[in-house]
């Protein structure tokens, strides 16, 4: 027996042994002693244990929420299930994917929509996932992220988890305010970054205060077709200010946009002129301004026509927009980073990363202020400012780079302190002040995060009902973290455990993300989403959402040679082969290669793979595609299945013959 | 030719009688009743079903028989089967499963007809439908012996597999696969029918037999 002293020191680490006991399956023929001695040989501490049993999944056992996560400028999207924090997908968007197939003769033609000034572009740097929303709730059907370098959008379907679609936005080639959805999907918004010309047309540097120009695109989606409608989408012109995060207003806000800005100095930079350079240019004011857009007063005015066509593409004029009353700004701390607005849509949270204070703003004081005209001015291009100290509710010091904030059920707010690299916990006030024990505009705790946290996500942290639970600290920088990796380092992925109130907030989890570099990332409960396990019928066109019923079926493989010279293969692959398995063509022929996947088991996946002519393309479960190719160069070309299938999957090839000329 | 039809339909029982002992000539009726019913809810049920279990098949394969059908995981297994060379489920019992549901109909109103004949010849109606469920059971051997035994010579894996009887009742194997085969609820009420008949067969032989005998007994001048 051990003594009373030893007992009472180890009841948490009894607590946590219990835990991990309770959830391991074999748990009967091992004792708690047995988790001790584990602990003891790798130096765990009660915290750790009690940590990992937050965290571990057994196998099979699966996870609560799932986190969308972009992923830099590996211009992909990542899913990473949580609590456990294991990466489960990657969705190919702007870069092509050899696994999944994108891009290597299957989706091009998707990526091709998106290219910039018609030249190929084969990355993108994605910065900002939005998934789907029906009352300002996630809905789990869709999932948009945009592209920085090039102002793109992307349509994810999340019965596949494909992309199916990708916008390119003809006004400019720079966003960063997007993707964020207005409270129904009636629009996916999309800031512009930095101020270019009209369609990124030449233009001096000294011509930057005529020529250069802000905007902000608000593109329609079609919910029942799953697509952006162009032609149902348009854009406001802004000042040429660099804008930054958005967020749509909602509850109390609906109807409005927040955009955030910097650069109101209007620096154009030229260090190698010994001008100021935009780092320093760029930061000289005090105070960036915060957009205020009224978009229903936007469509309405589009809807009357009341647009100009730039680039094709119908822009409400910036002279329209001030005329008309549908923007107006009011000032913020300077270079701000997010703009967060709270669950219920009454505040509206600006962090300014270089002021250690979030500023909370008021949208029934911003109404007031818009109905009263209380205005401190106007800026150079006659857009009323609304005045700061009437539409301010509070200002909170937080610490040190105060970057974006998420939102928990209870009237806790979340912030990441880029600085100070801390993950600041703060309560709300207003309707949310009696949710927490704590006094209003408060800071409760700040855990420190390893290291430079930017974005952060919470469980449903930006929606009308956020869950709270975990949150999610996208680090920048891992440092020491991790085996030392070369000299690139991964990204550090902390998962937070937030479902106590008070100071009790702990790191339970790195996530060493390799493969890209998330900025925002969105976390959904996983029940959410109903995916697909395999496509629904056999020759299906995940372009189309729909049967293709000139898909090549079992007994239906043929090989077709057209009047005008175009071959068309009718393949099926099954396990553990293709037919045709001889395709015979004449070097120069145009070809067209159906494929279609006959199976109907779940994770039978084929692929398909041809050297020489950079082929690869994965067809899931009843799949069918179609692949075009000129064939332009002789030889003899062994085409096989690149997923290891079955038992026979070496057997599963054939060989693609080019006669030469 | 009325003498035949009553000879084979046997000697009637007054209504005065029949309800002073309706137990006695009421039961063999009633059970025939009885049989047609299970037969009748068996046809919607499965008859048998197999099911296939492999690591990476963790929720099993299923494959169901109904009188007229075959439905479950068929392509899938059909899909693992080429590989040893076993030609498609599909293509097995299809004249069983096409007459399948005429067969029964043809049962049901033949225990209908045997109601009504109250000699030894109900025997012969009735034989069929209690043989039923073995016969059932011996075709469904006969066939997977035929489809185990004829296995494609040119299949990826003949080399690996020899022809083998898949088990037609209770656990077999073949590869990585335990295959677990179990008679459905059809079978089993088309056997609960057969066992009642066999039943319905003893009181239509305790009501009627002394019946006949005694007007055979007084019919024997007549025909000498």
């Amino acid at each position: 027996m051990k003594s009373a002293k030893t007992k009472a020191s180890s009841v948490p680490l009894t607590l946590a042994i219990l835990t991990v006991c309770g959830l391991a399956a074999a748990a009967s023929a091992q004792s708690m002693r047995d988790v001790e001695a584990v602990a003891k040989e790798r130096g765990l501490t009660n915290a750790d244990l009690i940590a990992a049993a937050k965290t571990y999944l057994p196998s099979g056992k699966k996870d609560e929420y799932l986190m969308f996560a972009s992923g830099g400028h590996a211009g992909q999207v990542f899913v990473v299930g949580i609590p456990s924090m294991r990466l489960l997908r990657s969705i190919a968007v702007f870069t092509p994917e050899p696994w999944q197939g994108w891009g290597y003769g299957v989706g091009d033609k998707i990526i091709a929509e998106g290219f910039p000034k018609g030249k190929s572009n084969l990355w993108g740097d994605t910065h900002h996932p939005a998934l789907s929303e029906t009352k300002g709730d996630y809905d789990g059907q869709f999932l948009f992220i945009n592209d920085k370098i090039n102002a793109r959008v992307a349509v994810i379907d999340l019965r596949d988890w494909e992309t199916k679609q990708i916008v390119k936005n003809p006004l400019t080639l720079s966003d960063h305010g997007g993707t964020f959805v207005t409270p129904d999907t009636e629009y996916v918004i999309e800031g512009g970054q930095y101020a270019l010309p009209w369609g990124a047309a030449f233009a001096p540097i000294a011509d930057y205060k005529e020529k250069y120009k802000g905007s902000v695109t608000l593109w329609k989606f079609d919910r029942a077709r799953g697509r952006i409608d162009k032609e149902q989408s348009f854009a406001i012109e802004l000042p040429l200010y660099w804008h930054d995060l958005a967020d749509a207003g909602k509850g109390a806000s609906d109807g409005f946009i927040f955009l955030n800005s910097l650069n109101s100095e209007k620096a154009t930079g030229g260090i190698q002129d010994k001008q100021p350079p935009f780092e320093a240019g760029a930061s000289r004011n005090p105070t960036d301004f915060l957009h205020i857009i009224d978009w229903r007063k936007a469509e309405a005015l589009f809807k009357a026509g009341k647009t100009v066509q730039i680039e094709g593409f119908p822009v409400i004029t910036l002279e329209t927009a001030v005329a008309e009353g549908l923007l107006h700004i009011t000032p913020e701390p300077r270079s701000p980073h997010g703009v967060d607005v709270t669950p219920k849509g009454e505040f509206v949270v600006v962090a300014g990363k270089l002021d250690p204070h979030v500023t909370v703003f008021s949208i029934e004081k911003i109404k007031r202020a818009i109905a009263a005209k209380n205005f401190s001015g106007k800026d150079d291009y006659g857009v009323p400012i609304l005045d700061f100290d009437s539409v301010v509710e509070k200002r909170v010091e937080l610490g040190l780079g105060p970057l974006h904030t998420q939102f928990g059920p209870d009237g806790y707010a979340y912030t990441s302190l880029y600085l100070d690299s801390a993950v600041a916990r703060w309560t709300l006030g207003g309707s949310y002040g009696s949710g927490t024990p704590e006094p209003d505009w408060t800071v409760v705790q700040k855990t420190p995060v390893h290291y430079n946290v930017g974005h952060l996500a919470a469980a449903e942290g930006d929606t009308v009902s956020p869950d709270g639970k975990y949150l999610v600290s996208l680090n920048k920088w891992a440092v020491d973290r991790f085996v030392q990796t070369g000299p690139l380092l991964p990204q550090n992925l902390q998962l937070l455990d937030i479902s106590s109130k008070g100071t009790n907030m702990p790191v339970i989890y790195d996530m060493a993300m390799g493969v890209g570099e998330p900025h925002y990332a969105q976390i959904i409960k996983a029940d959410k989403i109903n995916a697909w396990a395999t496509y629904p019928e056999v020759g299906w066109d995940p372009h189309q959402q729909n049967i293709n019923p000139s898909a090549p079926k079992p007994k239906g493989e043929r090989v077709e040679r057209g009047a005008d010279g175009t071959v068309d293969i009718y393949m099926t692959a099954i396990r553990s082969h293709f037919n045709p398995e001889h395709v015979y063509l004449k070097q120069g022929e145009k070809v067209r290669w159906h494929i279609t996947n006959t199976e109907r088991a779940v994770d039978a996946t084929h692929g398909f793979a041809v050297p020489v002519y950079n082929i690869t393309a994965s067809l899931e479960p009843g799949e069918s595609v179609t692949i075009e190719f000129v064939a332009d160069t002789a030889g003899t070309f062994p085409f096989y299945c690149t997923e290891f299938c079955s038992a026979l999957h070496l057997e599963m090839m054939g060989y693609l013959m080019v006669e030469p000329k | 030719m009325d003498r035949v039809i009553d000879r084979v339909l046997g000697p009637r029982v007054s209504p005065l009688e029949a309800s002073k002992h309706s137990l006695r000539y009421g039961l063999p009726g009633f059970l025939m009743l009885v049989a047609r019913v299970l037969l009748l809810v068996s046809l919607f049920l499965p008859y048998w079903r197999m099911e296939l279990r492999a690591p990476q098949y963790p929720q099993g394969l299923v494959m169901t028989a109904y009188m007229n059908s075959l439905t479950g995981d068929v392509a899938e297994i059909d899909g693992l089967n080429h590989y040893i060379g076993m030609r498609s489920l599909y293509e097995a019992a299809e004249l069983e499963r096409a007459a399948g549901v005429f067969i029964m109909i043809a049962f049901i109103v033949m225990l209908e007809l045997a109601a009504y004949v109250h000699t030894r010849w109900a025997a012969l109606l009735v034989a069929p439908v209690v043989l039923f469920p073995a016969v059932f059971l011996v075709d469904l051997h006969l066939w997977m012996r035929h489809f185990g035994l004829n296995l494609d010579p040119n299949a990826p894996l003949s080399n690996a597999v020899k022809p083998f009887v898949p088990t037609a009742l209770g656990k077999g194997g073949i590869g990585q696969f335990v295959t677990i085969a179990t008679p459905g609820v059809g079978l089993v009420l088309a056997t609960a029918a057969s066992l009642v008949l066999v039943a319905a067969l003893y009181f239509h032989r305790r009501a009627y037999l002394p019946l006949v005998k005694a007007r055979r007994a007084n019919a024997a001048p007549f025909i000498a």
